[in-house]
């Protein structure tokens, strides 16, 4: 239980507040503000996974997002861990822990310090970039069964949790004024400033406080005051500001269109009992006038033989750890630098107790001042000097060094150290700028690609954009928050921050480090993660990869969690070395969302269950749901399926309900049909251009059947249409189809038909429908009905009145009938549905009916041979196809569709027609698809004359029948086909496609 | 040029991988080819791969403004199936198919196709109509494809939610056992290689600024950002930008540019057997060689080349693939990108030749051109070494959409009722 | 998520409040039946297409349910005008000139 590594004092972790917490089953502790990394880190744990490629031992190499080896397995509990709910590729880094909170290394088997996977690294000299594309390939029935499972299992990180996940997420929408992105002190200065002018501020922060930088800037002054203190300052002026909304623990992860920016918000996963009602993670969809980027600079590793051994480290990481967290990265450490910030860091590190064995700088010249305070704190300084290596597997144990000359490397010697930090200079974080599309410019002298113009409404500040040093920080970031709420027309001062210390960092170094190792032997690793080495970009660009895309994809470098992070600059560094082509000429690969990984859920936020689509039910839906009735999903809808009764199958159901409906009366929810009120002087005119039929001359109290074509000719939708008077029709759609033919019709009305004068309303939402279908259909609803005369000759079949039910009620009452019997639909306020539908209900059972659900309608309609659109027809169907002519108006000019009709292949021999089918033994049900031929046992690759659209058992034709779209198909009638299954050929006739009552004397009762 | 295999790879271990060479040249233009093919993506190498190899046509070049592969090839969710439902579709995807099963071996170039079957879910009544059709049109034409019930579905993707608890419950899946995915970068380098094996130049970082005709109306050759470089006969495979190279010859083409997005999460250990697609919710999942889950989401509405989409059409498909497959909503989205995918009327391609005389044309593949790759080159090449479509493709006209013989995919999957 | 402005409303919308619908400026013919198989097919199928300046049709449907027209730029996919139904299309090639100056 011992914190060796910590500090005596310092730091703003809470040392009154110890934390206790598992790392592959053991215990260890720590405080409440530290990380799992520096958690780890005080027990002097660096060890903590196993890279992806190599299983190389890997230890913590930094302290912030763009962590690339210490990714765990973390759950809230050991139990939580046991039952497969852990959180697979956590950084370490971000993980603030808690008591009881429990990680586990990755990619390891049976443990961290024994692995089996480690063979890959012996094997390393065939494992280079690429290799998989050259082998494996025989004998050829070895790839999915041997190769690639093998391929597989090495691969991948953590593992994906076993159970559902129960924690919950949420999401919110928010504009801004301005969104800073990045607490350092650019960001600070950035929301100081808008605030102050009155701007609506977000700032958002990645890490748990807010600070960035001066959380661990030790002896820096703002203002005469410390950092920190200032710092708290600041924070309480923007938290007490009513405009300002502060965000830590929210990565702003992707920057769309039009600054529409999303933020990932961690929520509860750094409590030990987090309120069950708080939701896990929590998505921001911001729409920001402006945005300021304050994203900072990621230190670059530098490129030297074994420079991945546990205990390898960034130097500002140590720096932040002994500072931040009060913990010393080692008891002995060596510095490797290119870069005066590391000499700070070792600076910092020596007061805080740790031994400082050497400073190895590349350069041959590093500041006087560096090198004279080292030279007071007793530290062995070593000038244009390399780390050449590194002894040590799973810890750090001597560093090799050499001395760089004209003549080449020398070796200096070795030093015997527990920890190595290392910093080859600062790469702008430029990724957010590049994501809103913004170009980037290489700038030479940096070493470093920095934003270029905006594209968007944004600005960059700080050192994102490559200003050093705290004062010019604090500056950029106060001009940055001014311009930008300037911009959106609020009006300050920018402010002026009077700072010390955090001295900016001159020096840098890109690509690999010359040494004077066996270049064949020992490997410098480019990215961690991936266990891509400075070889295999060589070797890339050997085999003839020329662009940076190429050699990413060809070696993975960039590919890994932290997205070349800390990669990518030293990779095109080495590319264009081996190319022999400028830095800007090889490119740089394109920076994509999220910045960092985003939970899943945190996208999805509430979407699940009943919210994943909106439900639309019926006012009837409750009273279906009491009577047992199943569910089927058609678009948003429920529709009741069919009401099995005592332990009826739906088969058996289905044939009591037809046989009522065709004995007796049925009652059927017909709610969900699509409606639209189209209203006008020229409505009929409208109706004439949309659908195929002719209006002009419907009679008012009229209905027709519509018929309504794309203007490719096929069939789009239908439905009922009736006239309510001269300059109104109350028009049905299908269910699905509702939204798609209102677009249609607003589509030709607002942008083709100015000249005519009607107005479009969907009603759907207005009336409740209640079909009552049978010979017994008038007697199940007279009584209800209060002034509508009902008699056939008063009220025939295919017309609509207008007037009340149930004392008052208004309804639009159709006669009509998708079953082939007499019927009506009750269209009547949604609100009074239910009570309508009971009343109904209470005569139709009297008179000895049944409710019946949408496969009882299927079967018939099939029986009388009408078609449902999406199921005879499929896109690709005309009027004629499914012997509808008698549907087109034949004298119009034109409507939607007509044109189309007449092209060669629509017009064309041979085409598919509906027909029936029947099975020539009267028993075998068909299955809906299957396709129908003329040979019995077809060869393979013969074509189809057609397939079945619809099968049923028809209680009526007291057989199975069947609709199906067959080539020359009325032409065929009388003929015998088949239908092929896998267990042999079905012998069908084709028949006309009515199978009750060919002279629909039925509907006129 | 090197053949690839263990025993070259152990070969050239013993040197330190130092004596691998290139694996397709870097040349100069020539001032005139007997084809040039504009596009380097997968199909435009295939295309260039089969004309040297079927036709014997060496003489060619592939004309690429980027770099080789790195348009649509690179950026697809690689799902490979051939289970289409009408006659000509089955007969364009389930010719490549059988190219695939072989292809490693063919290009000697490990494309790791991986045969994990592509299982399509269907959610309402219309949906098992729809598929059962399916399976039993390809049965028809010998295409592999099966229907599982629920459970059967589970247990053949044991990650699979087939409760009642979801907004669409699983009703059942069509299943084609042979389908897969595979590595898409490889097939654009193996094909390069292939390609250049035979002589064919390769040039990247060429763009295609304008199509020259001769008096007559036929193609003479195309101006290049390095260029003119003649040639008679010119096929245009350029994807998304399809539209902007045709109208260069002064042809308009029936295609759209949207962006489509895809993303993948973090890699974990193997955890997801098979391919899964979802219509209805709009889904596609499979997990790569690397663990990464390979999520497929949709189109943006509107025409762009920006290769960016909404935030909104990503979110949409992650809310399906936590809905199917609850244990995944801990996952994490690691990497987000978009593609230009150029969509036909009928969702079909458009491979054949065009109005002016030697242009030819190979396009219009929309969402789900790489399972068709090595089919389509197949054919495309054949069509312009004959001057005449391969019986394949001899459907997929520019002139469909005059006729009306439309090869409508989508519009056999709409719902309504 | 595109943030569109509605020239009917006046307002700012996020993009999901529309739909898009196509390429703008393809008068339906007032005879079809005067044209050949070749006319109309171009009429039904082929689009500009272009890398650059579109007017393209918006709907503000979850909003007025009006048609407008806007010009955006498929690449940036910056808006750069909308108007209403019925106005003329702007000069595509001179606001290019305008927007690369």
């Amino acid at each position: 239980m011992t914190q060796r590594n910590r500090t005596q004092e310092g730091g703003r972790i809470d040392r009154e507040a110890p934390v206790s917490f598992t790392f592959d089953g053991k215990r260890y502790q720590g405080f409440a503000g530290d990380t799992l990394a520096s958690a780890l880190l005080a027990n002097d744990v660096h060890l903590v996974g196993r890279s992806f490629k190599y299983h190389r031992p890997r230890g913590i190499v930094t302290a912030g997002s763009e962590e690339p080896n210490a990714l765990v397995g973390v759950a809230r509990s050991q139990a939580r861990h046991l039952s497969g709910e852990a959180t697979p590729n956590l950084r370490a880094t971000q993980v603030e822990i808690h008591d009881g909170l429990a990680a586990e290394s990755q990619n390891r088997w049976p443990s961290l310090s024994f692995d089996i996977g480690a063979v890959n690294d012996k094997l390393s000299p065939l494992f280079v970039a690429g290799f998989y594309y050259k082998t494996f390939m025989w004998p050829k029935s070895f790839w999915n069964k041997v190769y690639e499972p093998f391929i597989r299992s090495a691969a991948g990180l953590g593992r994906a949790p076993k159970k559902p996940d129960t924690d919950t997420y949420a999401n919110t929408y928010a504009h801004c004024d301005v969104l800073v992105a990045g607490s350092g002190p650019a960001g600070l200065a950035a929301a100081l400033a808008a605030a102050r002018s009155g701007a609506r501020v977000i700032l958002a922060d990645e890490q748990a406080e807010f600070g960035g930088s001066l959380l661990h800037e030790r002896g820096a002054e703002i203002d005469g005051k410390p950092a920190s203190d200032w710092l708290a300052g600041a924070l309480a002026e923007l938290g007490d500001n009513p405009r300002v909304t502060l965000l830590p623990r929210t990565t702003v992860f992707g920057y769309f269109n039009h600054n529409f920016l999303a933020l990932a918000e961690r929520v509860t996963d750094h409590l030990a009992k987090p309120d069950p009602e708080r939701p896990r993670e929590r998505m921001w969809q911001v729409r920001a006038k402006q945005v300021v980027i304050a994203s900072g600079a990621i230190e670059r590793p530098l490129v030297f033989p074994e420079n991945d051994r546990p205990g390898v480290m960034m130097a500002e990481a140590g720096r932040i750890y002994a500072n931040r967290y009060g913990v010393l990265p080692g008891k002995r450490i060596a510095v490797a630098t290119a870069c005066d910030s590391a000499w700070r860091a070792a600076f910092d590190i020596a007061e805080a107790g740790g031994a400082i064995a050497v400073i190895a700088d590349l350069r041959a010249d590093p500041p006087a001042d560096l090198v004279a305070r080292a030279a007071a704190l007793g530290v062995r300084v070593e000038r244009g000097c390399a780390v050449t290596g590194v002894i040590g597997k799973t810890r750090v144990k001597r560093v090799l060094l050499g001395r760089i000359s004209d003549a080449g490397v020398l070796s200096a010697g070795e030093v015997d150290v527990d920890c190595l930090l290392m910093s080859g200079g600062w790469t702008p974080n430029v990724s957010l700028h590049s994501q809103a599309r913004g170009k980037l410019d290489w700038q030479a002298d940096k070493g470093a690609f920095l934003p270029g113009d905006p594209v968007q409404a944004q600005g960059s500040a700080g050192s994102c954009r490559g200003v050093d040093g705290l004062a010019e920080v604090l500056a950029d970031g106060a001009r940055a928050g001014v311009a930008a709420a300037t911009a959106v027309g609020h009006e300050g001062d920018t402010p002026e921050f009077a700072a010390t210390g955090g001295e900016a960092g001159d020096g840098w170094w890109l690509g690999a480090v010359p040494h004077d190792r066996d270049a064949a032997r020992v490997r410098a690793f480019v990215d961690f993660q991936n266990d891509v080495t400075a070889k295999d970009v060589k070797l890339a660009v050997r085999e003839g990869m020329q662009s940076i895309e190429h050699i990413k994809r060809y070696t993975t470098t960039g590919m890994a969690t932290d997205q070349g992070r800390l990669s990518n600059m030293n990779a095109l560094s080495i590319a264009s070395g081996a190319l022999g082509n400028e830095i800007p000429q090889v490119g740089l690969t394109t920076f994509r969302q999220p910045y960092t990984p985003v939970t899943f859920g945190t996208l999805a936020t509430t979407s699940r269950g009943d919210l994943f689509d909106p439900v639309r039910k019926t006012p009837i839906h409750d009273w279906a749901a009491k009577q047992g009735a199943a569910f089927e999903d058609v678009a948003l809808w429920k529709r009741a399926w069919y009401f099995p009764k005592g332990g009826e199958d739906m088969h058996d159901a289905v044939a009591r309900e037809c046989r009522t409906v065709r004995e007796s009366v049925g009652l059927f929810d017909a709610t969900t049909l699509g409606k639209i009120e189209i209203v006008g002087p020229d409505a009929a005119e409208f109706l004439n251009r949309i659908y195929t039929n002719p209006w002009t001359k419907l009679g008012v109290g009229k209905l027709r059947y519509g018929l309504m074509l794309n203007e490719a000719g096929f069939i789009m939708d239908d439905g009922v249409v009736g006239r309510l008077a001269e300059d109104r029709f109350h028009v049905t759609t299908t269910t699905g189809g509702a939204p798609r033919v209102l677009a249609h019709m607003e589509d030709y009305l607002q942008t083709e038909w100015s000249d005519l004068d009607v107005w479009l309303t969907s009603t759907t939402e207005q009336w409740a429908v209640i079909a009552v279908q049978g010979p017994k259909a008038r007697e199940a609803i007279a009584p209800l009905v209060d002034d509508i005369d009902l008699s056939g000759d008063a009220f025939p079949h295919m017309s609509v009145r207008e007037g009340h039910v149930m004392g008052g009620i208004p309804c639009r009452l159709f006669r009509m009938s998708f079953t082939g019997e007499a019927g009506y639909e009750i269209n009547v306020p949604p609100s009074r549905a239910r009570a309508i539908w009971e009343a109904v209900w209470a005569n139709v059972e009297k008179l000895g009916g049944c409710a019946y659900g949408t496969e009882t309608m299927h079967v018939l309609r099939a029986e009388k041979g009408y078609i449902i659109v999406g199921q005879e027809t499929d896109g690709t169907v005309t009027p004629d196809d499914v012997g509808m002519t008698w549907a087109i108006g034949k004298k119009k000019p034109d409507f939607v569709g007509k044109r189309s009709l007449a092209r060669p292949d629509l017009v064309a021999e041979g085409r598919k027609q509906m027909v029936g089918l029947l099975t020539k033994d009267g028993k075998t049900l068909l299955e809906e698809g299957a396709q129908v031929t003329v040979e019995r046992s077809p060869a393979r690759g013969t074509s189809a004359l057609g397939h079945v659209t619809s099968s049923y058992r028809s209680p009526a034709a007291g057989r199975p029948i069947a609709l199906a779209m067959i080539a020359g198909g009325r032409a065929r009638i009388g003929e015998t086909l088949h239908v092929p299954m896998p267990d042999g050929g079905i012998a069908v006739e084709v028949v006309r496609p009515v199978f009750v009552d060919p002279e629909g004397t039925r509907l006129n009762v | 040029m090197t053949r690839f295999s263990f025993w070259e790879l152990a070969r050239k271990a013993v040197n330190a991988h130092q004596d691998w060479g290139h694996q397709w040249r870097k040349p100069d233009p020539k001032p005139e080819y007997d084809v040039i093919i504009i596009g380097a993506g997968g199909h435009g190498l295939a295309t260039a791969y089969y004309l040297a190899k079927e036709h014997g046509v060496t003489n060619v070049a592939v004309l690429e403004k980027g770099w080789l592969g790195g348009g649509n090839t690179g950026r697809n969710t690689t799902i490979v199936r051939s289970n289409y439902l009408w006659e000509e579709s089955e007969g364009l995807y389930d010719q490549a198919m059988d190219l695939w099963q072989d292809l490693s071996q063919e290009l000697n170039y490990n494309i790791m196709y991986s045969a994990r079957g592509v299982m399509m879910l269907a959610h309402t009544v219309h949906d098992v109509q729809v598929f059962k059709r399916h399976v039993h049109a390809n049965r028809l034409a010998g295409v592999q494809n099966e229907w599982l019930t629920p459970e059967e579905a589970k247990a053949y993707c044991p990650p699979l939610n087939i409760g009642k608890n979801i907004r669409y419950p699983v009703m059942g899946a069509a299943l084609q056992r042979k389908a897969g995915v595979a590595r898409h970068d490889a097939v654009a380098w193996g094909y390069a290689r292939g390609a250049d094996q035979y002589g064919v130049d390769i040039i990247q970082n060429c763009a295609v600024t304008g199509i020259r005709r001769a008096a007559d109306g036929s193609v003479s050759g195309v101006e290049t950002s390095r260029g003119f470089i003649g040639a008679k006969k010119v096929g245009v495979v350029a994807a998304g930008h399809t539209s902007v190279v045709m109208d260069m010859a002064g042809v308009r083409m029936p295609l759209e540019s949207n962006p489509l997005q895809a993303l993948v999460s973090e890699p974990v250990k193997p955890c997801f057997p098979c391919v899964v697609m979802s219509n209805t919710v709009h889904a596609y999942l499979s997990q790569s060689d690397k663990g990464e889950l390979v999520i497929g989401a949709g189109t943006d509405q509107y025409v762009s080349y920006s290769q960016t989409g909404g935030l909104q059409i990503t979110t949409h498909t992650v809310d399906a693939i936590c809905e199917l497959f609850p244990m995944f909503r801990r996952m994490r989205m690691l990497r987000n990108w978009g593609g230009i995918v150029d969509v036909t009327p009928d969702r079909s391609p458009i491979i054949g030749k065009t109005p002016v005389p030697g242009l030819f044309v190979n396009c219009g593949w929309g969402t789900g051109g790489f399972k068709a790759t090595p089919g389509s080159g197949h054919v495309f090449a054949h069509t312009i070494a004959r001057d005449e479509p391969h019986r394949i493709n001899a459907p997929f006209t520019l002139d469909r959409f005059r006729t009306g013989r439309l090869i409508d995919e989508a519009a056999a999957a709409a719902v309504a009722h | 998520m595109l943030l569109i402005h509605c020239p009917w409303c006046g307002i700012e919308r996020p993009e999901i409040e529309f739909r898009c619908g196509g390429e703008a400026h393809i008068d339906r013919p007032g005879q079809p039946g005067d044209l050949d198989d070749r006319q109309w097919a171009d009429f039904l199928y082929m689009r500009s297409n272009p890398k650059g300046l579109l007017a393209e049709r918006w709907r503000h449907v979850h909003g007025c349910g009006r048609f407008f027209n806007a010009v955006r730029h498929t690449v940036s996919d910056s808006f750069v005008c909308v108007y209403k139904t019925g106005e003329p299309c702007p000069d595509l090639e001179a606001l290019a000139r305008e927007g690369a100056q």
